[in-house]
Formats: structure tokens, C-alpha cells, sequence
């Protein structure tokens, strides 16, 4: 029955991947909080890669989701329940939520549709969170989010050592549940729809009803991001529903290229070193470097850097 | 109350008069290629600066400075389509998206780098700042130009595509590409051209938008979804659709924002939720 499923088993190149970050927690202590961040923008990543890279859904809204989650997570807390587990769950359940309400508005019309329907919502919601200041606390940020300690044992200090490991811990375990996802039946429709959407009805598959599945777990995912962020900064910028997000989000995926799940974690991480370093520098310059990175990928290097390890190991092969 | 209305109507008729200007020459290259092309603000905004240099450096006055951001804008179109955006009519929409992405990012930061992040003033003739009464109204008479202007561009355009050969190889392009290669009409002159032609004319719309919307660096970003709307609602490769959708766009953003400023922002993307659900093939349908 399962013979014609792609192989769940975990090779040697992703065993060694995974060992990079635990490395890194002793090798770079300095750099925890960026390392934190690096595995949230990962996660955040890995939201997109399933809707565009696997779902083919173009979508510059996807900020919204990381929005909600993290308001989510951070009003939470701020308001006495500051439970880390129960926030990212709550936080998951309520970006699925508005993820689900908003997929069969996405799931209908074309790329140009999508692209704009999604990005209407995104900035729906940004103004929404804007006007709502007694709330969210509108452009100065939601301040007073205190997080109780995991397990009761590990609190959020300063050295970034539980944020690190806490996020590092929800991303493997998110990857796990996708990486299995996209390799099951379900993932292998997906796979048909990006390929042919229109003969995917002729072997009785519904196109719409596994678009949406897709959209609302990237939408779910997409909010775990938001509230670990929320729940490691104890801060809420309205930021993360800006549209800047969601462009910054489709870079890091196409830096890393769409479509190999890995792609979209080589991605978050190359980008956020890059603008930890040249942003500090020039902000100005940044952007300039990051639009060229985007049309030079595009013209050049279509499968981003996925596609340039596979090409090469594709050439070693064959010696 | 009631001259309120008209107020907002006619603030609203001009301001959608600027984001037709702006937003035709996309929805002609988005009808002819097929191109998701979400850099066009960026060729408004070559225009805006070009006419702010030359009214501040060189002492241009006005009017005159209005072909010369046309030219600038137009000269940009070109040179971009031509070593740029050709190679990419083929492309996936995905990938045409983030090239053009990339392209205001890069345009943002040149800006920034050139000019600085602050809003540019325009100095305005004399003739065109004040009122004008009009049947017991005050009207705007920048506004009045703006509108004036937009209907010598509207009667224009519609005499170029419907009258002319170059006008019947575009709608023959934009109908069957197959059929005009076919019947000798070069389709990439015809492209080249109309990218031009429409960069142009986003150029002109930035300049006259100076004092309407406003110039600074960010304005690609900031104006990216009124311009994609007025394509989107008006469906591509006509004059007629993009006019009327740019017309209610602009009544609706103005009458939004002065009767109901709590959630004036909102209504812009309420009304191309809903527009784009209800007409997904444009509001008088795409061609052919």
C-alpha cells in the first residue's frame, strides 16, 4: 500500500543538518537571541513553503497569520495567562481559524486574485490592529507580556538560552509534522495540483477542499511563529503584521527555493544573517541588495539555493 | 450637506482621474503580456522626481516640466523592458512577481539614496492654486486641471487604440498573439512601445500627483495596491474599465476617508475584497 509513497526515513544529509543548530548553541553563546530568531523566521518560512512552494497559492498576506498568532500569544499572557505550551497551541488554533475563514475567499480566481486578496487581507488586518490601540497598542507595540517558565522550570533570562532551545525544539517538531505531511497521500495531491490543477479532478481529487486544508495549515503554522516570537521578545510590535513581513517572508523562501521544505530553513537563515550584518551597516544599502538578490534569483537561479545543491550534487552523481 | 457631497464627489472624481493616469499603462502591459508587473509605482515615481529636479534645479515652470517627467519615465519603460522584463514575459507569474518586488525595493532605496526620505514640494502656478466658483460651488482648481487633463488623455488614448494602425495592432495582440505574429504584426514592437507608452504616461500621473498623493521614496510601495486594483476591477486591455474602476476607487477612498476617518483605510481594501470577488474577470469583463 505504501510502496508507491515517497520514503519517510531520514537520511544521513538530514541528520547532519540538524545537528548544526544544536552545535551552534555551544558554539556561539553570543549569538543566542539572533539564533532564536533565525528558527522563527524559519518556522514562519516553512508556513509559506507549504502554501506556495507545494499549494502553488501566491500569497503576499502572510504576515496576517504570524499577526494573529502573535497578538494572540502576547495578549494571552499579558492578561495573566502566560503558560508558554497553552499560548502556542491557543495561538496555532486561532491563525487556523482566521486562516479557514479566509481560504475560500483565497482559494477562488487566479495568481493576480490570490496576490491581491491575500495582501487586501493582510493589510485589513494591519489597520485593524492599528485602529484597535487599546488593545493591541497600536504602533507603539504590545508592552507587558510576562511569560511564566516552561515546565515551571525554564524561564525566558536574558542570555536567550531557553528561547533558543524552546524555539529550536517547536521548529523540529513543526518540520517533523510537515516534512510528513508533504511526503503522505495528502502531500502527493498537493504535489498534482502544483503540476496539473486541472487533471487533478479526473482521479477524483477535490482541488478547492485540499487548497484550503493546505492554506489553513500554513495559516496555523505561520501563527506558532508569531506567538514565539511574541512569547520569546515578550513584546508584540504591529510590525508583524506589516506587509514588509510577508515580502520579507517570500525572499527568504525564493533565496532558499520553494518546494524542498529544507529550502525555506537555508533561506530564513542566510537572510536573517545577511540582514543582521548589512542592515546594521546601511539600511538603505539593504534593501537595494535585497531587490537585486530577487531579480538576480530570479533570472538566474530559479530554484534559489535548493536548487544550486541539487544541481551540483546532480553533477557529482554522475562523475 | 448637500454641497459637502458634491465636494467629496468632485475630490473623488480627480483623485481617481490620478490613479487612472497612473494605473492605464499597467493594464495595458498586464493585457497585452499577461505580466504581474507590481513595479509601475516605480515608474510614476521616476516622473514625480524628474519634475521636482527640474522645477527646483533647473527652474522649469510647471507645465513645462510635465513632458519632460512623460520623457523620463517613458525613456525608463524602455530601457528596463528591453533588457529586463523581455526575458520574463514567459515566466511563471510567481517569478514575475518577485522580479517586480524586487524592482521597488530597489527603486526605494535609490530614491532614498538620491534624494532622501522626506515628502518633495511642488510649487504650483499661481493660476492653478485657490478656487474657482462654479455655480454657487467651490471647486479646487488644481483639481479641475487634473480632470481636464484626464479627459484630453481618456479621448487620446481612445483615439490612438480605435483609430490607428499602431491602436488595431494592440487590440489585434492583445486578442490572439498567435494569429497578429501570423499576420506580420511584430508583437515585441508592439510590446516595447506600449511599455513606453504606459510608463509614460505613470510618469505624468506621479508628477501631477505630487500634490495630490504626495512623493517621497516610498510611494511604489504605498499606492502598489490602488494601482493593481484599478487593473484588477477594470479588467485588462480596455480604456473603458480602468476609467470606471479608478472613478469609483477614488470617490469611495475620498467620501471613506471624510465621512467615516476611523476606519477610512479600511474601506479601500473592504471594497477590493469584495470587487474582486464579485467581478473576477474585471468589471465590464476582459477582452475578447
Amino acid at each position: 500500500m505504501t510502496k508507491g509513497l515517497p520514503t519517510q526515513r531520514w537520511s544521513r544529509a538530514e541528520i547532519a543538518f540538524w545537528l548544526i543548530p544544536i552545535a551552534a548553541f555551544f558554539l556561539f553563546p553570543k549569538y543566542l537571541t539572533l539564533g532564536s530568531q533565525i528558527m522563527i523566521a524559519a518556522l514562519f518560512a516553512l508556513s509559506l513553503d507549504l502554501i506556495l512552494g507545494y499549494a502553488r497559492i501566491i500569497s503576499l498576506g502572510q504576515a496576517a497569520f504570524f499577526g494573529v498568532g502573535a497578538y494572540t500569544a502576547g495578549l494571552m499572557a499579558k492578561y495573566g495567562w502566560g503558560e508558554p505550551l497553552t499560548g502556542l497551541v491557543v495561538s496555532a488554533a486561532a491563525a487556523a481559524l482566521v486562516g479557514l475563514a479566509t481560504s475560500f475567499l483565497v482559494v477562488r480566481g487566479e495568481d493576480l486574485t490570490r496576490l491581491m486578496v491575500t495582501m487586501g487581507i493582510g493589510l485589513m488586518l494591519f489597520e485593524a490592529a492599528n485602529q484597535a490601540a487599546f488593545i493591541t497598542g497600536g504602533v507603539d507595540g504590545l508592552s507587558g507580556v510576562e511569560m511564566r517558565k516552561i515546565f515551571g522550570v525554564f524561564g525566558f533570562g536574558l542570555d536567550g538560552k531557553t528561547a533558543y532551545v524552546y524555539s529550536l525544539i517547536v521548529l523540529f517538531i513543526v518540520f517533523v509534522f510537515v516534512r510528513t505531511l508533504v511526503r503522505s497521500p495528502f502531500g502527493l495531491s498537493l504535489r498534482g495540483i502544483r503540476e496539473g490543477e486541472r487533471r487533478m479532478p479526473a482521479i477524483g481529487a477535490s482541488v478547492p477542499r485540499k487548497l484550503i486544508a493546505a492554506y489553513t495549515v500554513g495559516a496555523a503554522i505561520a501563527g506558532v511563529a508569531g506567538a514565539l516570537l511574541a512569547q520569546t521578545t515578550q513584546f508584540v510590535g504591529i510590525d508583524s503584521l506589516g506587509f514588509a513581513r510577508s515580502a520579507d517572508l517570500m525572499i527568504m523562501l525564493v533565496l532558499g527555493g520553494a518546494g524542498y521544505l529544507y529550502g525555506a530553513l537555508i533561506g530564513a537563515a542566510v537572510f536573517m544573517v545577511l540582514q543582521d550584518y548589512l542592515a546594521n551597516l546601511d539600511p538603505v544599502y539593504w534593501q537595494f541588495w535585497l531587490g537585486l538578490l530577487l531579480v538576480l534569483i530570479v533570472l538566474f537561479a530559479r530554484g534559489g539555493l535548493m536548487g544550486i545543491l541539487r544541481a551540483l550534487q546532480r553533477r557529482l552523481a554522475r562523475r | 450637506m448637500l454641497g459637502n457631497l458634491i465636494g467629496v464627489l468632485f475630490d473623488g472624481v480627480a483623485y481617481g482621474s490620478l490613479l487612472f493616469v497612473i494605473s492605464i499603462g499597467l493594464s495595458v502591459t498586464m493585457g497585452l503580456m499577461n505580466f504581474v508587473n507590481l513595479a509601475h509605482g516605480a515608474f510614476a515615481m521616476v516622473g514625480g522626481y524628474a519634475l521636482v529636479l527640474m522645477m527646483t534645479r533647473f527652474g522649469v515652470p510647471f507645465l513645462a516640466a510635465l513632458p519632460v517627467a512623460f520623457v523620463a519615465a517613458a525613456i525608463a519603460g524602455a530601457v528596463l523592458e528591453r533588457l529586463l522584463y523581455r526575458r520574463l514575459y514567459r515566466a511563471s507569474h510567481l517569478d514575475q512577481v518577485l522580479f517586480s518586488i524586487g524592482l521597488v525595493f530597489m527603486s526605494i532605496a535609490a530614491a532614498t539614496k538620491l534624494f532622501g526620505s522626506q515628502q518633495q514640494p511642488v510649487a504650483l502656478p499661481a493660476f492653478l492654486r485657490g478656487q474657482v466658483h462654479v455655480l454657487r460651488l467651490d471647486l479646487g482648481s488644481y483639481r479641475l486641471f487634473l480632470i481636464g487633463i484626464v479627459i484630453i488623455i481618456t479621448l487620446a488614448l481612445t483615439w490612438l487604440i480605435e483609430r490607428t494602425r499602431f491602436g488595431a495592432e494592440i487590440r489585434a495582440s492583445v486578442d490572439n498573439q498567435q494569429a497578429s505574429v501570423g499576420l506580420g504584426i511584430n508583437v515585441y514592437r508592439v510590446f516595447s512601445l506600449t511599455f513606453a507608452l504606459g510608463s509614460g504616461l505613470a510618469g505624468l500621473g506621479g508628477a501631477l500627483g505630487i500634490d495630490v498623493l504626495g512623493l517621497d521614496p516610498t510611494f511604489p510601495l504605498k499606492y502598489m495596491v490602488y494601482f493593481l486594483l484599478v487593473v484588477a476591477v477594470g479588467g485588462a486591455g480596455t480604456i473603458k474599465g480602468p476609467l470606471l474602476a479608478a472613478l469609483i476607487l477614488g470617490v469611495f477612498d475620498v467620501a471613506g476617508k471624510y465621512y467615516v476617518p476611523q476606519i477610512g483605510a479600511f474601506i479601500i481594501y473592504f471594497v477590493m475584497v469584495a470587487m474582486l470577488l464579485a467581478f473576477p474577470g474585471g468589471v465590464l469583463g476582459k477582452r475578447g
